[in-house]
């Protein structure tokens, strides 16, 4: 009697180990992460004129087809668009030539919201490597700033905070990225 | 000692109950049902992620749609050549195939999350952004906003 319990269970983890094997064969480990974006819709003509951006609140970073990187007009490592971003975007000495920052209630409170938007450009023999590792420093440029704002008003990290000041901090400080229409820069 | 000598001899080792191991086995099982995911698709051509600090997870991977840009593997070099090639589901398409490709996804999504539908650029990191760009260009003309870069974080922190 007692022998064949025994045998019982040990048809139970055969069979299991069948199953086992069926699913490490035919699944893969979820390794879906990436940088999300929005692309902008199509413009209209009319849009296209609206959307006239003031000079002094926008940077061109541009890659070229040598994956070298252009950020306003001078050439840099990228090792060094990161804090050029937070520069940018921060403004900390008013600077006339980077970008106003316009007030703006959210929540009940007023903070000052930079109007800045980073323009990336980039060529068709730009490649994807270098373009990912641009799009990437400028995520960590906002996302140093969000940590730094979120520091200041709630004296937490990004991450730790509720999604009601998650929200906040995201409406503060924006990200603005737009991804320009395909130019052809490179010379042919 | 001699007591304690007689008394171990005489006893037996038990024998290891094998009982558990069906609910060990099962544990496992269960750990890889959660963890992984149906491949659904084979993949026709070579995608090496490129490596990003700030990468988020994708919350609705059923609300996704993969689009894989790269070289083909080794097996259809021969009728594809090296160039990089867009593969959608199971067979090698071009860029006016996207439309089709992203309208037959939005369908089989339910009316409330087409607009959550997430396009999931996997593009190997050799490939030249100019093909990138095309297939984003294609993807606002069929109003799918929503991308993700495919990336992977860097071994260690």
């Amino acid at each position: 009697m007692a022998r064949r319990k025994f045998e019982a269970i040990g048809s139970t983890a055969d069979i299991a180990f069948l199953l086992l094997c069926y699913f490490l064969m035919t699944t893969t480990m979820g390794d879906q992460s990436g940088l999300q974006r929005r692309l902008p819709p199509i413009p209209d003509k009319e849009q296209a004129q609206d959307q006239k951006v003031n000079r002094r609140n926008i940077i061109i970073v541009r890659i070229n087809s040598a994956d070298k990187l252009f950020a306003g007009s001078e050439a840099m490592d990228i090792s060094m668009l990161k804090d050029k971003i937070k520069e940018f975007l921060t403004n900390p000495a008013n600077d006339p030539n980077l970008p106003e920052k316009e007030p703006k209630e959210i929540e009940g409170k007023t903070y000052n919201v930079s109007k800045g938007v980073i323009s990336l450009q980039n060529d068709r023999g730009t490649s994807y490597q270098a373009y990912i590792a641009v799009q990437n420093e400028l995520v960590k440029a906002v996302n140093e700033l969000r940590d730094e704002f979120a520091y200041r008003e709630f004296g937490k990290k990004f991450s730790r905070l509720s999604e009601e000041q998650q929200d906040i901090v995201k409406k503060a400080v924006p990200q603005n990225i737009s991804e320009a229409e395909p130019k052809d820069t490179g010379k042919k | 000692m001699s007591k304690f000598g007689s008394s171990s001899n005489k006893k037996e080792v038990p024998q290891a109950s094998s009982n558990s191991l069906s609910d060990i086995v099962f544990m496992l099982l269960f750990f890889f049902m959660v963890t992984t995911q149906m491949r659904e698709t084979e993949q026709k051509v070579k995608v090496t992620m490129p490596v990003a600090s700030e990468v988020a997870k994708l919350e609705r991977k059923d609300l996704s749609a993969n689009i894989n840009i790269g070289s083909p593997t080794l097996q259809y070099q021969a009728m594809y050549g090296t160039d990089a090639r867009i593969q959608l589901n199971d067979s090698f398409k071009t860029v006016s195939d996207i439309r089709d490709f992203i309208a037959a996804e939005r369908d089989a999504m339910s009316e409330a999350e087409r607009s959550l539908m997430t396009v999931n650029l996997r593009v190997d990191q050799d490939v030249r952004m100019g093909i990138v760009s095309d297939v984003k260009q294609e993807l606002r003309r069929c109003s799918a906003p929503k991308i993700m870069y495919a990336a992977r974080k860097p071994a260690k922190d």
